[in-house]
């Protein structure tokens, strides 16, 4: 559910086209995500989610366009933004704590006092519920757990907008149903705002306020929905039914008509 | 008695939970067993030796000076005298340095390879060149350049060991997780943050397989480098023995050339194994 003022992040008109390909993946792309709101890039494979993903990032240059993070223009990534990616891609040679403390100290990061940056890495952990396996290396811990681990590098950040490309996508049913419940409790514990990258319906429609389809031709938004329902969700079957069928049909017209 | 009435198959000759048991009792014999076959492959060495020299061959002929009757116990005068650790020491001493000198140039020419297709292109013929000339074609080169002393051969040394440390760094960067880059892009990282904390540690295995094939040549070609214009080092106490005609010493001596090589890769092996497990 959105609160606050105005949007925390906005983008307008971003296209983007990589080197070598006839058609672009972006064009004229339009997007504004509040604070504390959770977005869903929801779509097929090759509609350009985390090509869009990376350009909010500052991670890949638009060819046009620009972002804003809280009225603040975005040329390069920006401490405030966090991307967790699709493989946690912990590093191997560092545990736990290492891995989720990996970055504060950097010259680029915002300054930090030892035991700030402490703290905020007793937090992270304790916040996706760690603490057990601080000193484990990454190849000791469940898929699960590194995914868990990664987000938890994020938060480490305290950044005001999570970026999430597909982080569960490979994550079993019932792992990836505690992600999204995770997720949910991040939200709401640290007050972001987040946009998550999925190809996974239900998924979307469990944790999203606000769902884009992208479809038909790559950075193509082809419906957008509200939801409105208190989180978690679980037992809300019969009204997210109804959007699960309005979904897949608007992307199977879109399919019809390309 | 219920033993007896259950009927013999194979499921119950052993205990149901024992399975991991098992398994390592398995391992714990499949390494015994490659130890004693290890030292059975040892003892056919020694015996073959001994066959060659004391029992094929007739007494008073030149072979029978290199039997390991007179080698061992020169062996065990050597060891208790003070020249040979002295010799170790220096060859020791000139293997270091040259790998030292070797890892200092390989490791980051490497990394050089490894990032830029550019540069790789533009140096792989010359390299794969340079690699396949034998680096004792250079030692008269070497000893015109450098003078005569340790010098040339701490050069020889780096020049022979330098391309499997080149090579592997190379390999290594290459198969660095593309995404550690873009973690390391997305938490603007300086260009020597990501070096330090993303590259070097994650080439790590690689440098150290490559130091480990290094340490193997070097300590190889180091015995004939010691062969020219110098006046200590194993290389020189095996002309020294032969000059001096003291057979079981330069056989003694080889056995020594062997056992600290063996220890050598040993140790290389030892610290890819706590420095980088799994990696290689
Ligand atoms: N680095 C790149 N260079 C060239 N083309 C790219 C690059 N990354 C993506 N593309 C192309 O851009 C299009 C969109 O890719 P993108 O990865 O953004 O899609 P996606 O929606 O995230 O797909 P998926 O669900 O499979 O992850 C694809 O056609 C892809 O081939
Ligand atoms: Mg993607």
């Amino acid at each position: 559910m959105t609160a606050g003022p105005g949007p925390i992040l906005e983008a307008h008109g971003i296209s983007l086209r990589y080197p070598g390909q006839s058609a672009p993946v972006l064009k004229d792309f339009d997007f504004s995500l509040d604070k504390s709101e959770v977005v869903t890039l929801l779509g097929p494979s090759g509609v350009g989610k985390s090509s869009l993903l990376r350009v909010l990032a500052g991670l890949q240059a638009p060819a046009s366009g620009t972002i804003r993070i809280d009225g603040e223009a975005l040329s390069d990534v920006h401490p405030r933004l966090a991307m967790n990616f699709q493989n946690p891609g912990l590093l191997p040679w560092l545990d736990l704590e290492k891995n989720v403390a990996f970055g504060l100290d950097f010259a680029r990061q915002p300054k930090l006092s030892r035991e700030e940056r402490q703290n905020r890495i007793d937090a992270a952990i304790a916040e996706v519920g760690l603490d057990h396996a601080r000193r484990r290396r990454p190849s000791e811990l469940s898929g699960g757990m590194a995914q868990r681990a990664a987000l938890a590098r994020c938060l480490a950040r305290k950044p005001e907008v999570l970026l999430l490309d597909e982080p569960f996508g490979a994550l079993d049913e019932i792992t990836r149903a505690e992600m999204q419940d995770l997720l949910l409790k991040v939200v709401r514990d640290l007050e972001t705002s987040a946009v998550l990258v999925t190809h996974d319906i239900d998924e979307a429609l469990l944790v999203s306020d606000r769902i884009i389809l992208l479809g038909g031709s790559p950075g193509h938004e082809i419906g957008q929905w509200t939801i409105d329902l208190p989180k978690p969700r679980h037992d809300a079957v019969s009204e997210l039914g109804r959007l699960r069928i309005d979904i897949l049909s608007t992307l199977r017209n879109a399919r019809l008509h390309h | 008695m219920s033993v007896q009435s259950e009927p013999l198959s194979a499921s119950n000759l052993a205990p149901a939970s024992a399975p991991a048991l098992n398994a390592r009792a398995n391992l714990l014999r499949a390494r015994s067993l490659r130890l004693v076959l290890g030292l059975l492959g040892l003892g056919v060495l020694l015996a073959a030796w001994w066959l060659g020299t004391d029992v094929l061959a007739r007494p008073e002929s030149f072979a029978a000076r290199f039997s390991p009757t007179a080698a061992l116990p020169a062996l065990g005068e050597l060891l208790t005298g003070s020249d040979l650790p002295l010799h170790v020491m220096v060859s020791l001493r000139r293997v270091l340095v040259g790998l030292a000198i070797a890892l200092a140039l390989g490791v980051p020419i490497g990394i050089l390879i490894g990032t830029s297709r550019f540069a790789e292109a533009a140096t792989t013929p010359a390299f794969q060149f340079l690699r396949m000339i034998s680096p004792l074609s250079w030692m008269p080169v070497a000893v015109m350049v450098f003078g005569v002393g340790d010098a040339p051969i701490y050069f020889l040394i780096a020049f022979a060991t330098i391309w499997p440390i080149m090579l592997s760094t190379a390999a290594g960067v290459r198969a660095l997780d593309p995404q550690w880059l873009l973690l390391s892009r997305s938490l603007a990282a300086t260009r020597w943050e990501t070096l330090s904390r993303i590259v070097i540690p994650g080439i790590l295995g690689h440098v150290l397989t490559g130091a480990r094939l290094a340490i193997g040549i070097a300590w190889i070609i180091l015995v004939p480098c010691e062969m020219l214009g110098v006046s200590a080092g194993l290389g020189y106490f095996i002309l020294d023995t032969r000059d001096r005609l003291a057979y079981p010493e330069l056989m003694a001596t080889i056995l020594i050339i062997g056992v600290i090589g063996f220890a050598l890769d040993s140790l290389a092996r030892a610290l890819v194994g706590r420095f980088a497990p799994g990696q290689a």
